[in-house]
């Protein structure tokens, strides 16, 4: 696995504050202090094949430094499901989700020690890997309240967030119906995508009848950094993401833009601890930027291609200064540059962003079906709402499509094996 | 690990049972016998009384027909065979006891023992539930014997349908010989694996296009008129392909192949040797549900191309599934409480299954062409298919792989 390089930020020992967050490439200046870097936290700057906990207060695969890989999977109820259908696949799949995390088969029996007449219950390939620093995250959409029609099928409208309301389209929207939205959502990330796969794929089986896959997708690369301890990585326009990125080490950030707090939405505060997540499946036209000049990339990213820094100056993790010029006048970092808009400095906000690249092979008229995942973490859908209105002028849009768009409730963690993901809002 | 392999042993007075609830260590010993008289014609088929008390029961088949003739009892889904008397001469009478259990069911007779057969009637058994032996090889033997009767039924109300259809097709009657197409296939549908385990039938009988060109075998069977019939499908499906219309004697050649593989089917069932397994049972249940999930099936559209009749053949493999599971049920319920368990939620899929299947149409009425399903609702049909593969494919286990309480 790739060594975590802890020693970068540590040296320049560079300090920021009030960052802003990009969705592709972007930010300021990290929030790292040599405090945050003691204080690290397990995971992908630790053991890459150890196990995270899946019990907790907040679910696991949020702070959780980010893993490598992602299988994101989306589903709907089926139309026979009733409530108690709905309660026991949310402990069945907390159970699982308990089990395959610390590296055990998705039951005790597992994948070779069933009777030999019947299917396994475990389908197997995970033999033999370690825990991979899996984690599950469960989200709920808005259909758990209500579904198409307005139906509330389960008893829940009354505990319907207040703002778990389908997204407001967006310029450059290319947004297809059957790849977004969803009832539940299942969110697995390991530093080895066999280990991830075979979480969604044990999950979905588990949910048959009950619940059926609706749209689902893989990921490699993290975009983000979410811990102090990781490396920034690049996007497929081979720009460094995710550099001022909400970190697992800032409680303060994470307690005022991540987590819902108690009395944030009192009809819903079964909610409190956890959050909420948007995913954009973005489209990248991969040939166009390529074709591109590199000066022109960076005008339309806002930093350095070869080092990540604004193009104000400085390093990686300097701040961007945005009242910078260039010797004719015109602003250094351009504005319709990723960086500027999609920046706390413009947005006015900050989220939590957790997007992997994707690459689903070739499309039909033979470009590379290629692009990021985006995902992003927040207290609220105002924060992501804000961040992509003020993407609206951005030159990076004329290289980029959303395809698809969810917004999920992530409900708080279990608390233990009697508890499960969802038990909140059930009560 | 048992491997029990039980032959099927359909005799004169087969003794089944009737909605079996196997409640070890108690037998019906003792207990007196109801004879019921049983009159098949050539246009009737007539039972008196119609309602019996649980308990034994004697069916006593008098054949007042002209040719030879068979008396099943169905149960109340009119497709399970609970118990059958075959072979029965005219003028001849012959004995089937069962141990009768509470419940409805169906009476019905076959004279020519080819069809759906005539004269169906409801018949009640009324009182207790009858505490039946544990007998291991007994309860296995008569749902080997039930299932087996299912598929010889199938079997003979195949033949006269594919005549009817081929029949239409050789007569240019192109306009009857589609609206035939389906219906001609439901008892094919119900009991395919059965067929599949005939090595040559299969491929003869059902092979799509794409399957035979791939084996280098000649194209034959049911959707080799299908594709004569639904002639600008196929061209639009193979605009490569220089596609022709038979001519009469194409028409007769490929007519007469089908209904000649189907009568080798029907033989092949009605031989002498002829015997399944509970295991064939079980996984055959299963291996219809593959059937429609499988890349070639019912679930893409792919297994009708032409005549987009997918949602046919998709009931027709779950009622044989279904049969197969009904044959089984008891067996499963009686060996451990995960059976019994097994038993409920197999019936609550299958009911919603079929329920979903019924909002598209029924064999009665047709059903819509599968072309005008949309892919979500694909996905809703693939989903319910799934929650009841799911369950189904643990029957094996249930059945074979837990040893009889004691």
């Amino acid at each position: 696995m790739i060594p975590v390089e802890v020693t970068r930020r540590g040296l320049l020992g560079a300090v920021g504050a009030g960052l802003g967050a990009g969705l592709l490439a972007g930010g300021a200046a990290g929030a790292a202090t040599a405090t945050a870097i003691a204080g690290r936290g397990a995971g992908a700057a630790g053991d890459p094949a150890a196990a995270v906990a899946f019990h907790g207060a907040h679910q696991a695969g949020i702070v959780t430094p980010a893993q490598d890989r992602l299988h994101f999977a989306s589903f709907d109820l089926m139309p026979t499901a009733d409530r108690a259908d709905v309660i026991a696949l949310l402990q069945a799949w907390s159970a699982a989700a308990a089990r395959m995390t610390q590296g055990l088969d998705v039951s005790e029996t597992g994948a070779v020690g069933g009777p030999p007449l019947a299917p396994p219950e475990d389908t197997g390939e995970a033999l033999g890997l370690p825990p991979s620093n899996l984690t599950i995250t469960f989200g709920f959409g808005p259909g758990l309240f209500a579904d198409a029609d307005g139906v509330d099928r389960y008893g829940l409208a009354a505990r319907r967030p207040a703002a778990l309301q389908p997204l407001p389209s967006f310029a450059f929207d290319l947004l297809e119906a059957p790849i977004s939205g969803g009832d539940l959502a299942i969110q697995a990330c390991a530093n080895d995508p066999q280990v991830a796969v075979h979480a969604i794929r044990n999950l979905t089986r588990i949910a048959f009848g009950t619940a059926m896959l609706r749209w689902a997708q893989l990921g490699f690369g993290r975009t983000s950094s979410t811990s102090t301890g990781q490396q920034t990585p690049r996007n497929l326009f081979g720009y460094k993401d995710g550099t001022a990125n909400i970190m697992a080490e800032d409680a303060g950030a994470l307690a005022e833009h991540v987590w819902v707090a108690a009395g944030d939405d009192p009809a819903a505060d079964w909610l409190a601890g956890g959050a909420y997540l948007v995913t954009r499946r973005i489209a990248m036209t991969i040939e166009n930027w390529d074709r591109l000049p590199l000066a022109e990339q960076d005008d339309i990213v806002g930093r350095d291609k070869r080092d990540g820094a604004p193009l104000s100056g400085g390093g990686e993790f300097t701040t961007p200064d945005f009242d910078v010029r260039r010797t004719d006048g015109a602003a250094a970092i351009p504005a319709t540059s990723h960086l500027r808009l999609a920046h706390e400095h413009t947005s006015g906000t900050r989220i939590l962003r957790r997007g992997y690249n994707y690459v689903d092979g070739a499309n039909a008229l033979g470009q590379l079906d290629a692009g990021l995942f985006f995902m992003s973490y927040q207290r609220s859908p105002e924060q992501f709402i804000a961040v992509q209105r003020s993407l609206a002028t951005d030159a990076m849009n004329e290289y980029i499509r959303h395809q698809s768009s969810a917004l999920f409730a992530v409900p708080p963690g279990a608390r233990g094996d009697g508890d499960w993901v969802g038990s909140t809002l059930f009560a | 690990m048992r491997h029990p392999v039980i032959a099927a042993t359909v005799g004169a007075a087969a003794t089944a049972l009737l909605l079996a609830g196997c409640v070890p260590n108690a037998t019906a010993d003792g207990a007196s016998t109801t004879v019921v008289a049983v009159e098949s014609t050539e246009t009737a088929c007539t039972v008196t009384p119609a309602s019996v008390p649980s308990g034994p029961v004697t069916f006593r088949v008098t054949n007042a027909g002209e040719r030879v003739t068979e008396f099943y009892v169905l149960k109340d889904d009119g497709l399970s065979i609970v118990a059958e008397v075959e072979n029965v001469a005219p003028g001849a009478e012959r004995d089937l006891t069962v141990v009768g259990q509470p419940g409805d069911y169906f009476t019905v007779c076959k004279p020519g023992m080819i069809g759906d057969g005539i004269g169906t009637t409801p018949f009640t058994i009324t009182g207790e539930a009858v505490s039946v032996g544990a007998d291991e090889e007994a309860a296995a033997a008569e749902a080997v014997a039930a299932y087996t009767a299912y598929v010889k039924s199938q079997a003979a109300e195949l033949v006269p349908r594919v005549q009817a259809f081929v029949d239409a097709y050789v007569a240019g009657d192109d306009d009857t010989a589609r609206g035939l197409f389906a219906s001609a296939r439901v008892p094919y549908e119900r009991i395919e694996p059965t067929a599949d385990a005939f090595g040559e039938l299969d491929p003869a009988i059902d092979y799509r296009k794409p399957g035979a060109e791939a084996e280098g075998i000649e194209f034959t069977g049911f959707h080799r008129i299908e594709m004569d019939l639904w002639l600008d499908a196929a061209r639009a499906n193979y605009p490569d392909e220089d596609l022709q219309p038979l001519d009469q004697a194409g028409r007769e050649a490929v007519g007469n192949r089908l209904v000649d593989d189907v009568q080798a089917l029907y033989d092949a069932v009605h031989a002498a040797d002829f015997s399944l397994t509970l295991s064939n049972i079980t996984n055959g249940a299963i291996g219809l549900l593959d059937e429609i999930s499988a890349p070639d099936g019912k679930l893409p559209g792919e297994e009708n191309e032409f005549a987009h009749t997918d949602l046919s053949d998709f009931l027709a493999n779950i009622e044989g599934a279904q049969v197969a599971f009904e044959s089984v049920r008891a067996i499963a319920a009686s060996r451990s409480a995960e059976g019994e368990a097994l038993v409920a939620e197999l019936d609550e899929r299958f009911a919603d299954m079929v329920a979903l299947l019924h909002t598209y149409g029924s064999f009665e009425s047709g059903f819509v062409a599968y072309d005008t399903v949309t892919q979500a609702e694909r996905n809703v049909l693939g989903a319910q298919l799934n929650a009841l593969s799911e369950p189904l494919s643990t029957l094996t286990h249930a059945v074979l792989g837990v040893e009889p309480a004691a």
